[in-house]
């Protein structure tokens, strides 16, 4: 595989995340990530739809008019969700019921919309399909270390296998309740976006104000 | 009356679109930096979710549901399976035509939304609603009132983080944490605040 | 090249065609799967059943244990039989929400807060050598973020708990959600629900019940004090005279 593929493969695992460098996509991340096992199925399914569209997208992209430009890109990615949604709902219900209405909200998410005006409106179908499993991936990663973590501390288990034996069962373990909410998904976002921008300089936001001088005020 | 109070309530703080269900967070946490323009989205947000939760609610109860198209008599014919895709096309022709019409008829608030609009129509708040109406089988005039109830709740979700920004922005942050990361740290706190408004009910 | 795009007969044929290949695709999956997914649904209520009933067997197939359920579908004002009905496709909440096939609770007496109620609801039995053993009951009722459905396994005179399970809910997880938890589950084993004149008397409650209560009374769920009180107002409503009553009667005085 060439030096260019090999970038758009690799490139949105960290330095150019769809989460925490571009912010788009956040709302499944945050909402489905309490278990593994569903932040794993979003993740294919995330992926799936973002690299067949961003190809579909790619192969017709030299006919589609200007103005009717964004209704064709949602009806194609529409069209893929609703599949993928079918697909779960036969070979995977219980799944299927825990990611509810985050399934078809992939029409919406972000990054499946972002990529295709933003990359396949404008390449060729293959490195589309390949920025759309590069994007998934980076996508997955986030959502796997968030699912792993939260049902991890939340519930002493690991895709549904118990891990940390519970004090209710009989354990030492005393599940972090906050890890069962999804706030906890804000905070260990936060901790992730912290520890990468620390590793990467260049991601640093700068500050609109610095503190200058502090003034003591000396009080009797 | 008091179910329809309750329903307001419970869209605007115990389910708050954003802080409960966190839908339509790339556009709360991307344009949240000004109190101003977070009002001016938040507003665009209302007037958008109160017109198309009801639209969609007439197109699923009359259109799509299991036995809906009787009155074409097609009585068996059940076409759910097309929601998602109706809804969004909804969406999308309705901001178009009220971008549309603002343009023509308001066009000092036509601008001050400027770029707003169209955003509005991938944001997944705006669909995330139907997709609740839908779950939840509301009637139309339920669908009127959620519609501005989570609007509105979504609305000041944005307002408020963005008046926590405006103060963020003189305190001495982490440079790792600059933007973005103190932004989600302050969305979670937030988030965690509204869930002490679960179970109440009129 | 880019002004011939842009011309309206293009405009139209390009959106026909996008229109009619997606709709082709989307009407192939569901057509094909929709039978797989109608039969998932059928197995899982029918794993469920056994597994309230306490009769579910791992390694032969769900159906041909099925086999040992008597499914009826009972009219809840009198507690007769209804005939031709299919209980086991039954769609509580579809029945609830059609007028012609449901009624609305009055206010005062909903306080299971579910609005409507289905005229008939299924009901499944389970006979053996001595007569009638296990009715299974389906019952829902609000809890703190949702409607929560369950089934409620009886012995052969409706009065004692033989199995409970919550086959769909959204709680909140780790808190209202542990009604799904076993050990909470085993709790109900044995308990009472209904009193020797008939009438339900069951808690959900923190704290020790008194001695002679012990019988009706079952621990809440700790920090889940919404979900437990929609539990107890489910179980209240469904086994009283707006629920199951009369046809409970009906089982007592031996015509089942």
């Amino acid at each position: 595989m060439n030096a260019a593929y090999q970038r758009t493969l690799f490139e949105p695992l960290i330095v150019n995340n769809p989460i925490i460098v571009q912010i788009l996509g956040i709302c499944s991340a945050l909402a489905i990530t309490s278990k593994l096992a569903p932040s794993v199925t979003m993740s294919i399914a995330l992926t799936a739809v973002v690299a067949c569209s961003n190809a579909a997208i790619s192969a017709i992209r030299h006919h589609i008019p200007n103005n009717i430009r964004i209704i064709v890109q949602m009806t194609i990615i529409a069209s893929l969700v609703i599949v993928v949604d079918q697909v779960l709902r036969a070979y995977a219900p219980e799944i299927s019921k825990q990611l509810s209405v985050f399934v078809g909200l992939i029409i919406t998410n972000c990054i499946v919309l972002g990529r295709a005006e933003g990359f396949a409106m404008k390449n060729a179908v293959w490195p589309s399909f390949l920025d759309g499993i590069g994007q998934g991936l980076g996508y997955s990663v986030i959502l796997i270390a968030l699912g792993a973590t939260r049902e991890l501390f939340g519930f002493g288990s690991l895709w549904g296998y118990p891990v940390l034996p519970l004090e209710s069962e009989g354990g030492w373990y005393r599940p972090n309740s906050l890890m069962t909410l999804a706030p906890s998904a804000f905070f260990l976002v936060a901790m992730i976006i912290w520890a990468v921008r620390t590793w990467k300089h260049d991601q640093q936001e700068q500050a609109d104000y610095r503190i200058q001088s502090v003034h003591r005020m000396e009080t009797q | 009356m008091e179910h329809y109070v309750n329903l307001a309530l419970k869209a605007l703080f115990v389910e708050n679109l954003a802080l409960s269900f966190f839908l339509g967070m790339c556009t709360f946490l991307a344009i949240s930096k000004k109190v101003e323009t977070s009002f001016g989205l938040g507003v665009a947000v209302i007037v958008v979710q109160m017109i198309t939760v009801p639209a969609n609610n007439l197109i699923y109860n009359h259109l799509l549901r299991g036995g809906a198209l009787e009155w074409a008599g097609l009585g068996d014919v059940d076409l759910s399976f097309l929601g998602l895709i109706t809804y969004i096309g909804t969406v999308a022709a309705i901001v178009q035509i009220l971008e549309m019409f603002l343009d023509r008829h308001v066009p000092a608030l036509y601008h001050a939304l400027g770029i707003f609009l169209p955003l509005i129509t991938v944001n997944c708040a705006i669909l995330g609603g139907t997709l609740f109406m839908v779950e939840r089988s509301y009637t139309f005039a339920e669908s009127v009132v959620y519609g501005f109830a989570s609007g509105a709740g979504w609305a000041l979700a944005i307002v408020l983080l963005a008046g926590i920004r405006e103060k963020l922005k003189y305190s001495d942050v982490p440079a790792g944490l600059q933007g973005l990361g103190i932004t989600f740290v302050a969305a979670g706190l937030m988030a965690m605040v509204f869930l002490a408004f679960s179970g109440i009910q009129l | 090249m880019p002004r011939d795009k842009e011309r309206p007969a293009q405009v139209l044929l390009v959106a026909t065609l996008v229109c009619v290949v997606c709709a082709l695709l989307v009407s192939t999956a569901v057509v094909l799967l929709r039978p797989i997914q109608d039969r998932n649904a059928l197995l899982q209520r029918q794993r469920d059943i056994l597994q309230v009933a306490g009769l579910l067997r791992p390694g032969s197939s769900v159906e041909a244990q099925f086999q040992q359920i008597e499914p009826h579908l009972v009219d809840l004002a009198t507690g007769n039989y209804v005939e031709g009905g299919d209980a086991i496709r039954f769609d509580i909440a579809r029945a609830s929400r059609d007028p012609k096939t449901s009624t609305p609770v009055p206010a005062d007496s909903d306080i299971a807060k579910i609005h409507r109620r289905p005229s008939a609801m299924p009901v499944f039995l389970v006979r053996g050598e001595g007569g009638l053993e296990t009715v299974i009951l389906p019952v829902h009722g609000y809890g703190l973020w949702s409607t929560m459905y369950a089934y409620v396994a009886l012995d052969g005179r409706g009065e004692r708990v033989k199995g409970v399970t919550f086959y769909s809910h959204a709680e909140t997880p780790g808190l209202g959600a542990e009604i799904e938890n076993p050990r909470w589950r085993k709790t109900w084993i044995g308990k009472r629900l209904v009193d020797d004149t008939g009438s339900v008397r069951f808690d959900v409650a923190k704290g020790a019940p008194a001695p002679d209560e012990a019988d009706y009374h079952v621990d809440a769920l700790s920090g889940a004090t919404l979900t437990s009180n929609g539990v107890e107002n489910m179980i209240h409503f469904w086994l009283g005279e707006q629920g199951y009553g009369p046809f409970l009667a009906r089982l007592r005085q031996g015509g089942a």
